[in-house]
């Protein structure tokens, strides 16, 4: 009953486990502080997709074959690295990350130097667009199927900053520093089995949404505060939109100039095949693979 | 060849361009106050307006043949400049009023009775006589009961050049409205409306925001209407709701920069447009100080650039071109080249004549053909 330990790193073609004494139960994969979802496809071979969310964008799928070898019940030989994945898996990256950076547009509309109600709504109505395909997709594949389409669409959505308003208590929850840590990151969004529970991060990441009963129908009202103070223009709005804001609100900036300035490598030049069909990013994928230097634990449990 | 306004002058590649003036400072630091929000001319076209984001207001006449300074015909000298607008804070509703002019329209002609239409915010169309200033009658209001249901705006309005009764607004759903103001004083029901259908084979995130139209331009004969996109220039025949009858890629090269272009807020960048005296050709600017010309009837298209490099007394404007992909040819500019920054949004073309204005950020050019 021994828990086997394997480690590997990227970059390497092939390998071979020596043995296993017993059956997979269950999987669990860490790359740093992203979680993988571990989708059990059929045996004995099983796929794992996921995400890795930080500086780069990599998707990455890894086939585990198990096959029995002489004197053992079990011998794991698999083949890892990257290769292209199917364009669904792409397309839920991408727009995971075009989600979130029109969240934070939302959310910073005041700071523009003129403030545009037309912009404003253009970008709400791009992150419902996100949301409701999100939905459709599959992106909910495996979980209890959701009976009306407001709680799912709003678990998505980052309320976090929304909530920074002058009206509810939510406000005042400190905003992360995302210098920090941009590693830290959603749990992926692919559908979690039951089996391979991932366990959430417990410190708060900017774009983990939380109770989803205090999220539902926050998105739609936040809206409300946004688009009421862009029409009117009124400086006291913009002030009481202020007012819960502590200072390190404003080391967001920094990051999100960055963000905005596009020196965040590889958002937008994956994302640039995204405005027409998906195209397959093996290439870039691969130069990604050729650079990362990560070290993946898989445990094994029994 | 469509539209009134005297013998048709093609434009585009039959004419030559060239430089005339350049008006503003060098300085590669530009103020905000300082950059040109509307340009306008006349209806005789010997005056010229600009407006700025500081309130300002600059007017230019055009020099008469002068035996003193032969060379000084056709030039645009300042007329007069005068502060517009001052920004004001409205204590009573605790409203900041800003100060930058948003359009300038001339009068056609003194002593008529004049309307305006005035789309101040982006939800509601007010109707003014020129003579009543201290209220408006609204025809247009789209302001939904609760603000969060809100999912699309009024983008620009026009009145029809000829029927007063009729105007035209566009919304940021790349709709066009047309409404008889004589069928009903609420303009809340359209008597046209005009849509074209979606590609679904190019369908995106961004394909709405690309749809939602910066500008909508009647021809001068009232016939065609002209709406200007983020990619593209359409023509409508006002007679066909259904689609329209022409359309002009301005910059299609950047399609598959719509990411970036949204990430860096380019994308809601409100391009417009303008026509010939003749309803010939249409113009409208890009970025990197580009401008583009698109004559309807031979349906040839040119790039311009309005820089100060090619600013010598009657230099011919050599055509530009973009390089999608692939093999960069000499001359040309590579997509990833082009200078985001230097966006030409605003550009008026002379009601009778080859000579037009066009608004680089706090610089305006004026050119003209070379037969002038």
């Amino acid at each position: 009953m021994a828990a086997k330990v394997w480690t590997g790193g990227w970059g390497a073609p092939a390998w071979t486990l020596a043995s296993w004494s017993c059956a997979l139960l269950s999987l669990h994969v860490s790359f740093l502080h992203s979680k993988l979802d571990v989708t059990v496809k059929e045996s004995p071979t099983w796929a794992l997709s996921g995400v890795c969310r930080g500086r780069r964008l990599t998707i990455f799928s890894l086939e585990l074959k198990f096959q029995a070898g002489p004197g053992w019940p079990w011998a794991l030989s698999g083949q890892w690295g990257l290769r292209a994945g199917p364009s669904v898996n792409l397309g839920l990256l991408q727009r995971q990350s075009l989600l979130d950076m029109s969240l934070v547009k939302l959310q910073l509309c005041h700071m523009l130097v003129e403030p545009n109600l037309c912009r404003s709504v253009l970008i709400a109505n791009t992150v419902r667009q996100i949301q409701e395909e999100m939905s459709r997709d599959g992106a909910w594949r495996g979980a209890a199927p959701q009976s009306v389409g407001r709680v799912p669409l709003d678990r998505l959505v980052s309320t976090e900053i929304l909530c920074r308003t002058a009206r509810g208590p939510e406000a005042g929850h400190p905003v992360p520093d995302l210098g920090d840590d941009p590693l830290q990151g959603p749990v992926s969004e692919l559908s979690t089995v039951s089996s391979a529970q991932v366990p959430r991060n417990p410190q708060s990441s900017l774009w983990d949404s939380g109770n989803p009963r205090e999220n539902r129908g926050s998105f739609q009202k936040s809206l409300d505060q946004i688009f009421e103070t862009l029409e009117n223009k009124s400086p006291s709005a913009v002030e009481e939109l202020f007012s819960d804001v502590d200072s390190s609100y404003y080391d967001l900036d920094t990051v999100l100039t960055g963000m905005m300035g596009g020196t965040k490598p590889g958002l937008c030049d994956g994302l640039e095949g995204f405005a027409t069909a998906a195209s397959p990013p093996g290439s870039s994928c691969k130069s990604d693979l050729a650079e990362l230097d990560h070290v993946v634990e898989i445990l094994v449990e029994t | 060849m469509a539209g009134a306004g005297g013998g048709g002058c093609p434009a585009g590649n039959d004419f030559q361009w060239c430089f005339s003036q350049v008006k503003g400072a060098v300085d590669e630091d530009v103020a905000e106050a300082d950059i040109i929000s509307t340009v306008e001319f006349n209806y005789s076209g010997d005056l010229l307006a600009t407006g700025d984001k500081g309130g300002r207001v600059v007017i230019f006449q055009r020099e008469q043949e002068n035996k003193i300074r032969p060379h000084s015909r056709g030039e645009y000298n300042v007329y007069s400049t005068f502060q517009s607008h001052e920004p004001e804070f409205d204590y009573l509703k605790s409203l900041e009023i800003e100060e930058k002019i948003n359009k300038i329209r001339w009068l056609p002609q003194q002593n008529a009775a004049h309307f305006l239409l005035s789309t101040n915010d982006d939800l509601r169309i007010n109707l003014w006589h020129l003579e009543i200033t201290d209220r408006s009658f609204n025809i247009v209001d789209i302001k939904p009961a609760n603000m969060e249901e809100l999912t699309e705006v009024i983008t620009a309005a026009e009145f029809h050049p000829h029927q007063c009764n009729v105007l035209v607004y566009s919304s940021s759903k790349g709709t066009i409205r047309l409404c008889d103001m004589r069928s009903s004083a609420l303009c809340d029901r359209h008597s046209k409306f005009f849509e074209e259908p979606e590609d679904p084979s190019s369908r995106s995130f961004f394909s709405e925001i690309i749809s939602s139209i910066s500008d909508v331009k009647f021809s001068h004969s009232g016939r065609y209407m002209m709406t200007r996109d983020y990619l593209s220039v359409k023509v409508w025949d006002l007679n066909m709701e259904s689609r329209p009858v022409e359309t002009h890629q301005v910059h299609e090269y950047l399609r598959s920069k719509l990411c970036s272009l949204y990430e860096n807020d380019c994308i809601f960048d409100k391009f417009e447009c303008c026509w010939n005296g003749s309803d010939s050709a249409v113009m409208t600017g890009s970025y990197n100080n580009f401008f583009r010309m698109f004559d309807r009837s031979t349906r040839r298209d040119v790039t311009l650039e309005a820089s100060r490099e090619s600013s010598k007394p009657r230099a011919s404007l050599k055509p530009r071109k973009v390089c999608a992909g692939g093999k960069r040819k000499k001359d040309e500019i590579s997509v990833d080249s082009l200078d985001f920054n230097k966006k030409i949004l605003h550009t008026a073309w002379h009601p009778v004549d080859n000579v037009i204005a066009v608004a680089a950020t706090n610089n305006l050019y004026i050119f003209q053909d070379k037969a002038n």
